[in-house]
């Protein structure tokens, strides 16, 4: 799941728990919903647990635009 | 009187460093004057006098580290006869018996044009709806990659890097390295702004710089810069100076740090505070579920209760079918029976109404009459034929045909057929009829012959 997924996985586990607490649905709809809304706060918390980040210099050679490691990266704790 | 014990003796050393201590005891001070006798040595120091209509003062700048505070040149080359404004403390230098001013931060005395040059700039930009609200774009809700573009060197992009990482440790960084004061900033900055549109995937992008003073935010408050952020497709946070400081970067940017340390916190969703939304929503989606199966087997439940067996409302139905059935049966036969009766009762009153024995009646009576007009109608021709014989007797005298028999004859005259009685009824010549008791005549009237009576009448 990409990370602009991941808002968009929160906005529909939102709106199933809503509507779930509406009370509108049929059982069959509350019972797939739920399953939806599991899944999908698997896959946020999922994405939420992934702690690796890359920290990368942008930068110009001959014209070309390239990436390299920025040596100021510590590993804070 | 000798009072020379109670004068008090000092020596030019002495009384120089009393001096020197009263002196470089004042507070620092803010000083507003004019440059003169500007001198710059090879050690890099700058030497002038201060001066002002009336009074003068020597002053020294001198170059980092050792002047204190001062540990930067000035975004601007002091010269001579410019009005400046400085902070500066007093200090002497006993070996001279000179007093002078260290000064540790100066502005020029024209800071009022670059401030005007700055209110110009952002009028302009106002009106032209570059600060307009409703061109800001949103910030997205976690971004993959943030650009930033600064100094790669300092505190600024250390506090953003320890930021980010505290809150989310997973969004990728990629910085644009720029300088970010001096003449070559701006185009640096806009450069940067550019190559992060293209870099790929990058979903914010932070402008940011450390505190300064006015000449330092130069780049910032720069105008191809702030039409560069403009430009930008990617939402730009500025984050220039300190919470008081505003330059038009930050007019421009679609939100606006306090500091850079803030511009990473808007930029990055705290990850604990996701973790828990995510965790709440699903124990209120688990908790729901239950809710809602408690809910429906407590109304499967109800609706047990008052479910009917249909074998019992089989029943029920056989019942009221019987029922019907039997009342049908029973109205059938009454509905019978009263016709049965009505019938009856019919039978005999049309009995009573039996024309036979008035048939027989009639007839008998018929008979009697018949016997009664045939002996009246036998009387009565009797009676007649008596009446009629003796009235043709009667007849038979009185007929002219009998007095005919006896000579008589019956004269007419025609064509009219009057009988004749007189002469004077006929004329000579006319025809007559004249019958006889047996035969007919007919004749011409030759001469008439009439009587005196009746000569008479013609009179």
């Amino acid at each position: 799941m990409s990370k602009e997924k991941f808002e968009e996985a929160l906005e529909r586990l939102e709106e199933i728990v809503r509507r779930m607490e509406a009370g509108e649905m049929t059982l069959e709809e509350s019972l797939k919903a739920f399953e939806e809304g599991i899944k999908l706060s698997r896959l946020c918390t999922k994405k939420l647990d992934e702690a690796d980040r890359r920290v990368e210099l942008l930068l110009r050679e001959e014209g070309e635009l390239v990436t390299k490691p920025f040596a100021g990266e510590e590993r804070e704790s | 009187m000798d009072s020379g014990n109670l004068k008090e003796i000092l020596t030019v050393s002495a009384l120089n460093d009393r001096i020197k201590a009263i002196l470089e005891g004042l507070a620092a001070v803010w000083v507003e004057g004019e440059v003169s006798n500007l001198r710059r040595p090879a050690s890099g120091h700058v030497y002038f006098t201060l001066k002002d209509m009336k009074s003068q003062i020597r002053a020294v700048i001198f170059r980092s580290p050792f002047g204190g505070g001062w540990n930067r040149p000035a975004a601007f080359a002091i010269e001579e006869g410019m009005s400046l404004v400085c902070r500066a403390r007093v200090t002497v230098y006993p070996p001279r018996g000179e007093y002078q001013l260290i000064i540790d931060a100066v502005e020029p005395r024209g800071l009022g044009a670059l401030q005007k040059a700055f209110e110009q700039l952002k009028a302009r930009l106002e009106a032209e709806g570059l600060f307009d609200p409703a061109r800001k774009k949103p910030l997205p809700f976690l971004p993959a990659r943030i650009g930033v573009v600064t100094s790669p060197t300092g505190a600024v992009i250390r506090d953003i890097l320890t930021v980010t990482r505290r809150r989310f440790p997973s969004v990728d960084i990629r910085i644009a390295p720029v300088r970010v004061q001096g003449t070559e900033a701006p185009a640096e900055i806009i450069r940067a702004l550019g190559d992060l549109q293209i870099a790929g995937g990058i979903d914010v992008i932070i402008l940011a710089r450390g505190g300064g003073s006015l000449e330092d935010f130069a780049p910032f408050n720069d105008e191809g810069v702030a039409r560069a952020i403009a430009r930008s497709r990617i939402p730009v946070i500025s984050a220039v100076g300190h919470e008081t400081d505003f330059t038009i970067a930050d007019f421009t940017a679609d939100l606006r740090a306090a500091t850079p340390s803030a511009a990473a916190e808007l930029a990055v969703p705290l990850r604990a505070e996701l973790l828990e939304t995510v965790g709440s929503l699903r124990l209120r989606l688990i908790r729901r579920l239950r809710q809602e199966r408690g809910r429906r087997r407590e109304r499967i439940a109800e609706l047990q209760g008052r479910l009917r067996d249909p074998k019992r409302r089989l029943a029920d139905v056989r019942i009221a079918l019987d029922d019907h059935l039997e009342r049908m049966r029973l109205s059938v036969a009454r509905l019978r029976e009263a016709h049965r009766q009505a019938w009856a009762h019919l039978s005999i009153r049309l009995e009573h109404r039996n024309p036979r024995s008035r048939i027989a009646e009639g007839r008998t009576g018929m008979e009697g009459l018949g016997r009664m007009l045939r002996a009246a109608w036998e009387k009565q021709a009797a009676l007649k034929k008596n009446r009629a014989r003796a009235a043709m007797a009667l007849l038979s005298s009185l007929s002219p045909l009998a007095v005919l028999g006896r000579g008589y004859s019956i004269t007419r005259r025609r064509p009219d057929g009057l009988i004749l009685r007189r002469a004077g009824e006929t004329a000579p010549g006319q025809e007559i009829d004249i019958r006889l008791a047996a035969g007919n005549l007919n004749a011409i009237i030759i001469e008439t012959f009439k009587e005196p009576s009746d000569v008479q009448r013609e009179v």
